[in-house]
């Protein structure tokens, strides 16, 4: 993979959570910063914390239980926060938009800025989609090699 | 091989006739791993204590299920040693107040599983320690529970 | 790896709702209470609005680790309400795809588990090695997650002499990495002060729970779905049951350690005498009945009960995951652990990890603590214990 990233003022920090899932576009997240993926060579950097947050990286499918927390973290969030959704379930449900348990779609809650379908998505395409939210935050440009 | 099954077969068959004795209404096997026994609701307590206690047997998990006339609760026992999984069923006919006793208080591998009952179906467990809701939303509405049959 | 531990209690978030919610007094956790629901997503439901063929695709996304095992338990639960006898070269390639499975959960694991220690390199070393596997599953499947290998009746990819070769290669290269670990657990001081002793479940608790999978073994509870109620290939491989009597974190790490070489040991086993033959047969309709399934996943048992009224739809289809018994063990291993061990308690039981994410402790005082917070303090006693082991004697 051949990635060439402009104008990023310093490292982004990436928020992750999780609004219900099965965990595979969770751990397929993390997996980016194991050294086959090795995605800190982009300058990303994992945020254990919101309120360091540039990106917000979404998955899993919005249960009601876990509506008020995406929707506090994304408030917290220091503006400009760009959010990612990460799988099909943080993209539009999957099927489990027919569960009595489901709230709204990520979108409905907090506005999405990049789509990364999949279930999971491979790691690859989880760190093109970050790539993608970053320079758009930075107003730089991304040329896919 | 399959003569010890059999025999593991008869002595869990002959332990559970002895230990329910009137309590077992029906007994019947599905396939060799696989017995089914039906009794009263108000027998369960004592069923579970024989199938854990005397029998030495596992509860792997209960069923739920809305079968329209009746509710019923099935409570599947594994047998490790023997490869048999053992369902122990009520059927629990009061539909407006469906209720049956917690087996909770002496055993506690049963506590979510009732309450996860509860939720879903509105089968109250009397007598459990913790009664309170497991796994719907903080907000999810009371009196709806989503295995429910619709009306 | 740069990812940065939050200094500091977070802001208190009143009204968010918490996983794990822990009381402590001092430096001594004395309650816990755990709330389900982030994650409750229907399943049982959304299966009776499927045909019995199309629910492994729903129950496979149940547990991304576990991703086989739902789909295995639920295709047995279906073929023993059905009748259906599966045809051998099926049963050893299912058998094949749970162990791989069994192998890469525990690697992950073991990465996460150096994570909260501490270890950042043994992270990194984990979940760079099981990429091996997850090519292994891509090699039959197309896909590193989610493979959809199970199918009512059988499997539906077959494993061809590429992906043979390729399977034994990936087994091959990660053999040395799984005796490596095992070493390490037996051997390293360190690991040794900071997990003996840690996370106590005694076997009588064990029993009383319904403690499953490495957690129960860990505390003495010989009890394994393959050996009691066999199915796949287990009772035709040499293999066995790993238990361990310490009933603590380190009991349960070493559970997982064995149980990847015996993984290796089925897995190639299984290659070398995987039969010819067809990889599944077509099943029929299902009569109206009752069926039950279930199967050694790398948490413990998972089962699956289905039900039919002789349609092509479960009128019920009930799912239990082998966590949703290990979970309350915490209400015995945590209280009285230090908030240093409260991560490694908790994750000793291999959680999903995104509750383990939501854990908060309460203090007397009203201020919160979070997850980030309790991973800084284990890491800091990994330090600590470290220094003290390793200066020399004066």
């Amino acid at each position: 993979m051949n990635l060439a990233l402009r104008a990023l003022a310093r490292s982004p920090w990436v928020f992750h959570l999780s609004t219900g899932s099965c965990n595979n576009c969770d751990i397929e997240v993390l997996d980016c910063l194991t050294p086959r993926f090795d995605v800190e060579r982009f300058g990303i950097l994992l945020a254990p914390s919101i309120r360091h947050a540039d990106v917000l990286l979404v998955t899993g499918s919005v249960t009601r239980q876990s509506v008020i927390r995406l929707r506090r973290l994304y408030e917290q969030a220091p503006k400009p926060c760009l959010v990612i959704a990460v799988g099909t379930c943080a993209c539009s449900q999957h099927f489990f938009r027919e569960s009595y348990h489901s709230a709204e779609p990520v979108d409905r809650i907090v506005p999405v800025d990049v789509y990364v379908p999949g279930c999971p998505p491979k790691p690859e395409a989880i760190i093109v989609g970050a790539v993608k939210a970053i320079a758009k935050l930075r107003g730089g440009s991304v040329h896919v090699g | 091989m399959s003569g010890d099954r059999t025999i593991a077969r008869e002595r869990i068959e002959s332990g559970v006739r002895e230990g329910l004795g009137r309590r077992c209404l029906a007994l019947a096997w599905s396939s060799r791993e696989r017995l089914w026994i039906d009794i009263e609701p108000a027998s369960i307590r004592d069923a579970v204590a024989c199938m854990c206690r005397r029998l030495g047997a596992r509860l792997a998990t209960a069923t739920g299920f809305d079968a329209a006339d009746a509710f019923e609760v099935l409570y599947h026992f594994a047998f490790d040693a023997e490869g048999i999984v053992a369902t122990l069923r009520v059927r629990i006919q009061d539909r407006e107040r469906p209720e049956i006793d917690s087996v909770a208080d002496f055993l506690p591998s049963a506590n979510w599983i009732e309450r996860e009952i509860y939720d879903i179906l509105g089968i109250r467990f009397r007598g459990h320690p913790d009664p309170r809701r497991l796994l719907l939303s903080d907000d999810w509405p009371e009196g709806v529970h989503p295995l429910r049959r619709k009306a | 790896m740069k990812t940065k531990i939050p200094i500091g209690p977070y802001h208190p978030l009143m009204e968010e709702p918490e996983s794990f919610l822990l009381d402590v007094d001092g430096d001594r956790i004395t309650g816990i209470d755990v709330r389900l629901s982030y994650n409750h997503r229907g399943i049982e439901k959304l299966s009776e609005g499927r045909t019995f063929e199309q629910v492994p695709f729903i129950v496979e996304r149940i547990c991304g680790i576990c991703s086989n095992s739902h789909p295995y338990a639920y295709v047995l639960a279906f073929e023993d309400l059905a009748g259906i006898q599966v045809p051998e070269r099926a049963q050893y390639i299912r058998t094949i795809v749970a162990e791989l499975e069994r192998i890469h959960s525990h690697f992950l694991w073991i990465g996460l588990a150096g994570h909260f220690l501490g270890y950042n390199t043994v992270f990194m070393w984990a979940w760079k090695h099981r990429e091996d596997i997850l090519d292994a599953f891509e090699a039959i499947s197309g896909n590193r997650q989610n493979y959809a290998v199970m199918c009512p009746g059988g499997v539906r990819w077959d494993i061809d002499d590429d992906a043979r070769r390729l399977i034994a290669e990936k087994i091959d290269a990660i053999e040395p990495k799984a005796r490596l670990f095992l070493k390490a657990i037996c051997d390293d001081p360190v690991l040794h002060a900071r997990l003996r002793g840690v996370g106590v479940l005694p076997k009588e608790d064990a029993i009383a729970y319904g403690a499953l999978g490495p957690t129960a073994r860990a505390s003495g509870l010989a009890i394994d779905v393959r050996r009691d109620h066999p199915y796949g290939a287990y009772d035709r491989v040499e293999w066995d049951v790993c238990v361990e009597g310490g009933c603590d974190v380190l009991a349960k790490a070493m559970v997982r350690a064995r149980e990847n070489i015996e993984s290796i040991r089925i897995i190639r086993q299984c290659l070398r005498d995987l039969p010819p033959g067809p990889i599944r047969v077509e099943p029929e309709e299902a009569p109206a009945g009752e069926g039950i399934g279930h199967v050694e996943a790398p948490r413990g048992e998972c089962f699956h009960y289905v039900r039919s009224d002789g349609g092509n739809r479960p009128i019920r289809h009930k799912v239990r995951a082998p966590t949703f018994m290990n979970l309350p063990t915490c209400q015995v291993t945590v209280p009285g652990m230090t908030l240093a061990d409260t991560t490694i308690v908790l994750a000793a039981i291999d959680p999903c990890y995104c509750c383990t994410e939501r854990t908060v402790v309460v203090r007397r005082d009203g201020s919160r603590v979070g997850w980030g917070d309790l991973v800084r303090l284990s890491r800091e006693k990994t330090e600590r214990l470290c220094r003290e082991i390793r200066r020399p004697e004066r």
